[in-house]
């Protein structure tokens, strides 16, 4: 067993598959001969051959839309938009067809595909590069969405992905590429999609949030306890569907829940999860449900963007006011 | 500027020797009776929809050549992508017109093709048909199935990007796919003039690399032909091909369009003369003894079959509201699943 970061777990998941399962075939931007702007697909080509690791033009809405044609007919693509603010154009395939070919072929046709993006802040990147717009895709019937938060999560969802009978958007949080190395098994092992993972258990307040956030949350949780408030870590890692039970039964023990989210405020998912609480949670709430999220700016450039960042002492301001609530 | 490709021309004289398939009686009168036969489900779709039976229903009047051509050059195994007005291609290709029906009806069990199950089932946003194409072709070719997928757009789907897109990695990776423009003249209320300023729809071919073609797509021969040709270029590994197709919309947009808002009587009236069944009955008569008695029976006994269908379609109960779930994912995830609980029929 090795360390590795995510950006390699990820790599490996990726190989596995390709070994796997004959049917599997990357395409995408500078995936092939550079092995992706970020590495992702390094030494693929070299691998796996030409025309199992392809190099496209640059087409975002063909390599969505040659997805869900591929699919179709039995291959798995594992398709790759280079940033998330360049997926925008693909969006058009996915909610259009991707999404619902199942549904409007009444199950005759499907489209088991991938499409890979690095999402999220705090890399200095270039304007249109730092995006969290998830939520987007979480309101597309049809599709599920999933974030690793961890190199070894990432491995096992890239791998349920990629196995999954039905469109999958595998937001990769590229803040977190590099951040962290640990015990990565290649054991092939995939992990269910949909269940929301605890990463750390407390009692009295429930930190929900997902990717790079986790950073700041996890953070946050250790300052809380050595103030002795103790908060239950929740990785949604699907953020569609939600699994809205291990967040209820969490909040019924907690009874406080702070969702923490990179993406705006206004129609972010955790405008989702705290509707859901109010509808289910409401009489074991002991504070109002807190959201600590973006802004509903433009994503500003480098300069300002880590004043965009929700920080560690945003996250604690917003708990100790919960604390204090009741 | 070369003419496009004709064989029988509107008055149904031949202007070049025949290709073989042409010169075969009993296949010139196969592809009559299936333009036909489009034609009939077009008008009892459009007298449903008119009395309330049917959504809304856009008419291949005048176009079935290209549908029903192009269709016929495919082999079962080669995947038809088609966009909204190709009944034609559809029917020839094994979907049934029950299943026609259903679907045009709001019934989405009508895409679930008893016959050609990997075709495509119509694509609604325009030109997003052409990636999947792209797509199905990558398929193919990996797998070594020798299937061709055949896509086909109308004039205004070619002023989108993903019509460029899709015959751009076709034209680079060499992609076993045949685009085919239904240019009907008019997109919705914009004529082809203010589509594009390119003299041949065909000539946005050149900028992709793959060969273009502009044929009369009222000539039922002249489509097969060319698609025939096309389809050889795919199999033999040379790549990707589009053809342009000359036709004209004799009908509105759909039935919730109204085209006497935005074109004159006077500018439609001369394509009845160049519509593709004239000129096919035309040469039926002249060159293989087709007679009044002929087309009597054919079209008695299409209109038997058309409205048997019509019955069964309006006969057929539509789904429970839980079936808006049935179908959505593979396996329905419990957050969703709850709420195909609170799906109810009262």
């Amino acid at each position: 067993m090795t360390d590795l970061n995510m950006i390699e777990a990820i790599r490996m998941a990726l190989s596995r598959a390709l070994e796997e399962d004959p049917d599997v075939v990357l395409f995408g931007e500078d995936i092939g001969i550079d092995g992706g702007v970020f590495r992702a697909t390094d030494g693929l080509i070299q691998r796996y051959g030409s025309a199992r690791v392809r190099d496209t033009p640059l087409s975002e809405t063909v390599i969505a839309g040659m997805a869900v044609g591929a699919a179709t007919q039995g291959l798995k693509p594992v398709a790759e938009i280079q940033f998330m603010g360049f997926l925008y154009s693909a969006i058009d395939q996915l909610a259009n067809h991707a999404a619902r070919l199942r549904n409007r072929t009444r199950g005759r046709l499907s489209c088991p595909m991938v499409l890979r993006a690095p999402f999220g802040g705090g890399i200095g990147a270039p304007e249109h590069h730092s995006e969290s717009m998830e939520a987007m895709l979480a309101h597309i019937p049809g599709l599920r969405v999933v974030v690793p938060s961890t190199p070894a999560r990432a491995y096992g969802l890239l791998l349920a992905a990629i196995q999954d009978p039905d469109p999958v958007v595998f937001l990769e949080p590229k803040r977190l590429y590099r951040a962290t190395s640990e015990p990565v098994v290649d054991d092939g092992a995939a992990l269910p999609i949909g269940d929301a993972a605890r990463l750390r258990e407390g009692g009295d307040l429930t930190l929900v949030s997902w990717g790079a956030m986790l950073k700041e949350t996890h953070a946050a949780a250790e300052a809380l306890a050595g103030e002795g408030i103790e908060a239950e870590v929740i990785d949604l890692s699907s953020l569609k569907p939600i699994d809205r039970r291990t967040i209820r039964a969490s909040v019924e023990k907690t009874g406080r829940c702070l969702i923490v989210h990179e993406a705006p405020l206004t129609a972010g998912l955790g405008a989702e999860i705290a509707a859901d609480l109010a509808e289910h949670c409401l009489t074991s709430l002991l504070a109002p449900v807190r959201r600590v999220t973006g802004y509903d700016t433009v994503m500003p450039y480098l300069r300002l963007e880590d004043r965009y960042m929700p920080s560690v002492g945003r996250i604690l301001r917003a708990a100790h006011d919960m604390m204090e609530f009741a | 500027m070369a003419e496009p490709l004709v064989f029988l021309n509107a008055a149904g004289a031949c202007v070049r020797d025949l290709p073989d398939f042409a010169r075969d009686g009993q296949t010139l009168k196969a592809l009559y009776a299936a333009m036909v036969r489009t034609r009939r489900f077009d008008a009892k779709a459009v007298a449903l929809q008119r009395t309330g039976r049917l959504g809304t229903y856009a008419s291949s009047i005048g176009q079935e050549a290209i549908s029903v051509g192009v269709a016929s050059a495919m082999r079962a195994e080669d995947v038809f992508l088609p966009s909204f007005r190709e009944h034609g291609g559809q029917l020839w290709r094994g979907v049934t017109l029950e299943e026609l029906f259903l679907y045009w009806g709001g019934d989405e069990r009508g895409n679930d093709f008893g016959g050609p199950r990997q075709d495509f089932p119509v694509c609604i946003p325009v030109a997003s048909q052409y990636p999947h194409a792209a797509g199905v072709a990558l398929a193919m070719q990996q797998k070594g199935s020798g299937g061709v997928a055949v896509a086909i757009g109308g004039d205004g789907s070619t002023s989108k990007g993903d019509f460029y897109e899709a015959l751009n990695i076709v034209g680079i990776w060499q992609l076993p796919a045949v685009f085919v423009i239904n240019n009907n003249a008019w997109a919705i209320s914009v004529p082809r003039s203010q589509q594009s300023q390119a003299q041949k729809l065909s000539d946005k071919a050149i900028g992709t690399g793959l060969p273009g073609e502009q044929i009369d797509g009222n000539d039922v021969i002249a489509v097969r032909a060319a698609t025939e040709r096309a389809l050889e270029r795919a199999r033999a590994g040379e790549g990707g091909t589009l053809i342009e197709c000359l036709s004209y919309r004799l009908g509105d947009h759909t039935t919730a369009d109204d085209a006497s808002r935005y074109r004159d009587e006077e500018e439609v009236s001369p394509h009845w003369k160049e519509e593709p069944l004239i000129r096919l009955r035309a040469h039926l008569v002249e060159a293989h003894g087709w007679g009044k008695k002929d087309e009597e029976a054919l079209l008695r006994a299409c209109a038997e079959e058309v409205d048997a269908a019509a019955e069964t379609y309006l006969a057929t109960e539509p789904e429970p509201a839980r079936a808006m779930f049935d179908h959505l994912y593979a396996d329905l995830p419990p957050d969703i699943a709850a709420q195909a609980e609170e799906a109810r029929d009262d």
